[in-house]
This record gives structure tokens, C-alpha cells and sequence, in this order.
């Protein structure tokens, strides 16, 4: 299953032009910088602007097609806006009912019981939108699109008008729907950070057309685009809990390549998680040293290097089949002789665990 | 305190103001909602000829709509060949000219509360799988209920204080067409100063009280939009 858009937007000073294939369940992140397109692209999936000649069609059913569009209000869409955008009218449990007492019986897959305690609202059932905080609504309004048991869920940014602590606050809920929910969402952000911790799939998005499109591992690590090169860059990997350290309170993980220590987390053997090493955090040496504090060094060959600027580069690594990223100073790189092909080691020097 | 024929004018008058703001708010809702969406580029002319009686000398309106309501207008002659009698100088006539000369009075709040929604609630709605129709009765009406409750009082206020109008599209017809400000008119025509000030408090009390009622439950209106 699938979603797949085909669009051609023209308009005077823009134009949105994208072919794209995104799987399904799972979450596709739509990245790029502000005005590459990426709103225009969320209401057009959600029909609140019609773009005539696209076609779009959500695990095998047609909402648009070259004779058809289906208005907003008949497509199984869940629509989650930048700002919350609560009717003030109505409190919290009437604003959650207003789309499930509009979804006929049969069709309806989440319960208002499930939808709030995913997001963990029961105690703000009776408040008015107006009384609640800015991470309380974007909650709510979470809530209120899943409880139209959508077939995609579409959010526009909606953690970029929370403030930093509250959108700590929300991410972890966001990455329950990832699990608990077997729908394709389609979530349209510009932070690196986001990305990182709630895609399997990434399209970047510039200028109104998809540079590039595919699995978030490999497109974190690929040289040839902006996310490898940023400050923030960083290898996203998956990887299992395969066992705890009782003695020095240490949890491994292993994954395809290798395996991490990390310090003791609350997870059952078997479990997944996915992790983050920051480019910065991964230094690179032609031995393997024994006499560091470092206790993730992992072998590796060098399959790129890219300058990043005048005094650091990036180099994408394979660990096994993992690629993974480290930024070093050019003066490193041609000490140790960087170049496609060196077998050497990486050592690790920060793990987070984004689950 | 009040004579007879003075007590029937004053009925009259708000059974007419009455009459008057439900068909306002009936025929202004579906104007001001289309008003405050459309981009049709020439709504400034619709919105020019709303105005139109917030500065029109109520004898021009009411000498053209004297003429439309008469035997010979195509409104009076459609009602005479329909019911035998012309809309000028009766109750209907009154009506239809209230209707037109206090609109600006209802539409204007009402395409202000619908503008001021946004799209945004509507977008929101129709995600939720809401019809157009759903989403203008369970939250375009709701939003706007201060714009609604501002539109009725001000049109009912407006239309109790009409003069100029009435005087030369339903003369003087006890019963009929004399209203409360055409009796006070009479009694200052004939000397009769008590009466005329027991019927001029009763207005003012009654138009001060619902002006306060608006401005006190929405301090942001104002009657004329820049």
C-alpha cells in the first residue's frame, strides 16, 4: 500500500511540481526550507485547494484523478494545523466529537477513548480551548484529526508554533502514533530534529520540487543533499535491545553493523529503538585504541568525503552495510590519509536514543 | 399615562421594528456570509449600494420607494393585480421599506463576524468531514453569534427609529402605518408638548438601553466602517 501525488501547481511567483511515491503505514517527512512548497503540497492532499490535472490516491482509493476530485469533507483525512485551531466555541470533548459523530459507524477505527488516551488528555475533557496551553491544544488537536479514524493523517508542522519545552512534551506522543497506528502520515516540517526522530521516509522539498525522496537512513547520510551538511548532521540507525549490564549499569544494543553500549535505559530485551549520533560526536583513528574512556569504536570504511568548510569535511563511513557520518577537520583528513576505500575505526562518542 | 391611539402607534412601531429584524437577519445572513467570502472583484458595488441608506436623506429613499410600492411601481403593481391593493400606505409597504433602509444596520455587523472567523475554523470543519452547509450552521453561526446578536439589536433600533421613511411611504393611517415618531410629530404639529415628551422618553429609554446593551457586550463595533 501507498500513497501516491502527482501535482502541477502554477501560480505567478511559484510553482509546486512533484511525483512521489510514499509508503504506507509509515511517516513520511516533507522537509525544506519555508516557501520550497511544502503547505501547498498538505492542502492539496487534503482538497482544500484544488489544483486541477494532479492525481492522488491513498492505498488504492482515488481522491483525485483526471475526472474526479473528492471535496475535503468526503476524504478519510486527518488534518493537524500548524496552530491548533480548537473551535473556541465548544470545549475540549465537543471539539473531539465534532469530526467522530460525522464518521459513519462502520468506518470508524479509533475511539474517542483510544484517541484520548494516546494523547493523554483525559483530564482536559471539560476546558475550553481558550484556558489550555500551546502544547495542551496542539493535543487536542492531535486527538480531534485521529478521531476521524483517517486513512492519512497530514500535520503541518505542528510543533513549530510551541516553544522548545513543549514540544519535548509532545514529541514522545507523536512517536506512540508511529507505533500504535497503522496509517501513512505525511508530517511537513523544517527541523532536522523532527525529522530524525519520527520519519521512515523523507522527501526534501526546494523550490516546489522534491530533490530527493527515500528512506530516512540513507537520505541522512547521503553527501550529494543539505541534510549531511548541516550543523545538526547526523546517522539515524535502528537497532534492538540485546541486553543490560548489571554491574556497571549499561544497556547494549546491536544492530546491523555492530552494536553500542549505552548508559542503562528502562527497555526489555528485544526492544526496538531508534538512535541519533550526532556527525560531531563520531572522531575517527587508524588503530583501535585501548587506552580511551570511548566505548563505542566501531570498524568502518570511508565511502565519501565531502567538504563541508574551510576547516571541517564530512565523511560518510559503512559499518557493515550502516552507513554513518563523522566531521572532522580537514587537517585530520589528510593525516590519517582519508580517501574512499581506508579501513579504519569510529569511535562514538554520544548516543541518544530517540525513543 | 399613555392614550389609546398613542399606546396602538407605539405597538406599532415594535411590531414593525419586530417583523422588520427577522426578515433582516433572514435575508441579511446569506448576504454579509457571501459578502464576507467572495473575491469577486466588484463587491465594492454591492457593498457601495448596502450603504446607500446610511447617507441617503430618508426622503429621496422614501420618494423612490413611493414610487416602487404605488399602483403604478413594480412592486405596488404586482400587489395589486395579485391582492387588489398597493403596498403604499399599508403595513407591508412599511415593511419593505424598513427591510431596505435599516440593512447596512444588519449586514454590516454580520460580514464583519463572519470575516473576522477566518477560513481557517472552516478548513478545520471540513477535515472533520463537515458539508459546506454543516460547517456554516455548527461554525460559521456560532462564531459569529456576537455579530448576530449586535446585527438584531441594531436593526430593530434602527428600524424603531424611522421618520422620514415612513412619513412618505405610509403617511399617517391610524392602525395601520402611524408609528410611534410620526405620533410624536403630530402632537409637536399640534401643540399637544405632554404627549409628545411621554412618547419621546419612551423611545429614548428603549433605543438608549439596547445601544448600551450592544457597546457594554462588544466594545470593538462601530456603526459606520471606515
Amino acid at each position: 500500500m501507498s500513497v501516491e501525488i502527482r501535482l502541477n501547481v502554477r501560480q505567478e511567483a511559484f510553482s509546486l511540481d512533484v511525483d512521489l511515491q510514499l509508503p504506507s503505514p509509515g511517516i513520511s517527512c516533507v522537509f525544506g526550507p519555508s516557501g520550497s512548497g511544502k503547505t501547498t503540497l498538505l492542502r492539496a492532499l487534503a482538497g482544500l485547494d484544488r489544483h486541477p490535472g494532479g492525481t492522488l490516491t491513498v492505498d488504492g482509493v482515488a481522491w483525485q484523478s483526471k475526472r474526479e476530485f473528492v471535496p475535503t469533507h468526503r476524504r478519510a483525512v486527518g488534518y493537524v494545523f500548524q496552530e491548533a485551531s480548537l473551535f473556541e466555541h465548544l470545549d475540549v470533548r465537543r471539539n473531539l466529537e465534532y469530526g467522530l459523530r460525522r464518521v459513519a459507524g462502520g468506518q470508524r477505527k479509533v475511539s474517542l477513548d483510544q484517541a484520548v488516551e494516546l494523547l493523554d488528555i483525559g483530564r482536559l475533557m471539560q476546558r475550553r480551548p481558550a484556558t489550555l496551553s500551546g502544547g495542551e491544544r496542539q493535543r487536542v488537536s492531535i486527538a480531534r484529526a485521529l478521531a476521524v479514524s483517517p486513512r492519512l493523517l497530514l500535520m503541518d508542522e505542528p510543533l513549530a508554533a510551541i516553544d522548545v519545552a513543549r514540544k519535548q512534551e509532545i514529541l514522545p506522543y507523536l512517536e506512540t502514533l508511529h507505533r500504535e497506528l497503522a496509517i501513512p502520515v505525511v508530517y511537513v516540517t523544517h527541523s532536522p530534529e523532527e525529522v530524525g526522530r519520527l520519519a521512515d521516509h523523507v522527501v526534501l522539498l526546494e523550490a516546489g520540487r522534491a530533490s530527493a525522496s527515500g528512506d530516512v537512513h540513507e537520505l541522512f547520510t547521503r553527501l550529494d543533499l543539505p541534510l549531511a551538511l548541516g550543523a545538526e548532521a547526523a546517522t539515524i540507525i535502528e537497532a534492538t535491545v540485546r541486553g543490560h549490564d548489571d554491574r556497571y549499569h549499561l544497556t547494549h544494543l546491536e544492530f546491523s553493523g555492530g552494536e553500542f553500549v549505552v548508559t542503562r535505559q528502562r527497555l526489555a530485551v528485544g526492544e526496538p529503538v531508534r538512535v541519533r549520533l550526532a556527525a560531531r560526536d563520531v572522531s575517527l583513528t587508524l588503530e583501535r585504541h585501548h587506552g580511551t574512556s570511548i566505548l563505542n569504536i566501531l570498524p568502518a570504511v570511508v565511502d565519501g568525503v565531502s567538504h563541508q568548510d574551510e576547516s571541517q569535511v564530512t565523511v560518510r563511513l559503512l559499518t557493515g552495510a550502516v552507513p554513518l557520518l563523522a566531521r572532522i577537520t580537514h587537517k585530520s583528513a589528510e593525516e590519517l590519509g582519508i580517501e574512499p576505500g581506508k579501513r579504519l575505526f569510529a569511535q562514538v562518542k554520544g548516543i541518544a536514543l530517540l525513543t | 399615562m399613555l392614550n389609546s391611539g398613542d399606546l396602538t402607534a407605539l405597538l406599532m412601531t415594535l411590531r414593525l421594528a419586530l417583523i422588520s429584524t427577522l426578515i433582516l437577519i433572514v435575508v441579511g445572513t446569506p448576504l454579509a456570509w457571501w459578502l464576507a467570502r467572495t473575491r469577486w472583484r466588484l463587491k465594492f458595488l454591492l457593498e457601495a449600494l448596502i450603504a446607500l441608506p446610511l447617507v441617503l436623506p430618508p426622503t429621496v429613499l422614501g420618494f423612490y420607494l413611493l414610487l416602487a410600492l404605488g399602483p403604478d411601481g413594480f412592486l405596488g403593481g404586482a400587489a395589486q393585480a395579485w391582492t387588489g391593493r398597493p403596498l403604499a400606505f399599508t403595513f407591508t409597504g412599511l415593511v419593505i421599506g424598513s427591510v431596505i433602509y435599516s440593512l447596512p444596520f444588519v449586514v454590516q455587523p454580520l460580514q464583519d463576524a463572519f470575516a473576522s472567523i477566518g477560513r481557517r475554523p472552516l478548513e478545520v470543519a471540513a477535515t472533520l468531514r463537515a458539508s459546506p452547509i454543516d460547517r456554516f450552521l455548527t461554525v460559521a453561526v456560532p462564531l459569529a453569534r456576537g455579530g448576530f446578536f449586535t446585527a438584531a439589536v441594531l436593526g430593530f433600533a434602527h428600524t424603531m427609529g424611522e421618520f422620514g421613511v415612513v412619513l412618505m411611504i405610509g403617511g399617517n393611517i391610524p392602525g395601520e402605518t402611524r408609528v410611534a415618531s410620526i405620533a410624536i410629530y403630530d402632537h409637536v404639529e399640534s401643540l399637544q408638548y405632554v404627549n409628545a415628551h411621554r412618547l419621546a422618553a419612551i423611545l429614548l429609554v428603549l433605543s438608549f438601553v439596547m445601544l448600551i446593551t450592544v457597546y457594554a457586550l462588544n466594545r470593538r463595533y462601530r456603526v459606520l466602517r471606515a
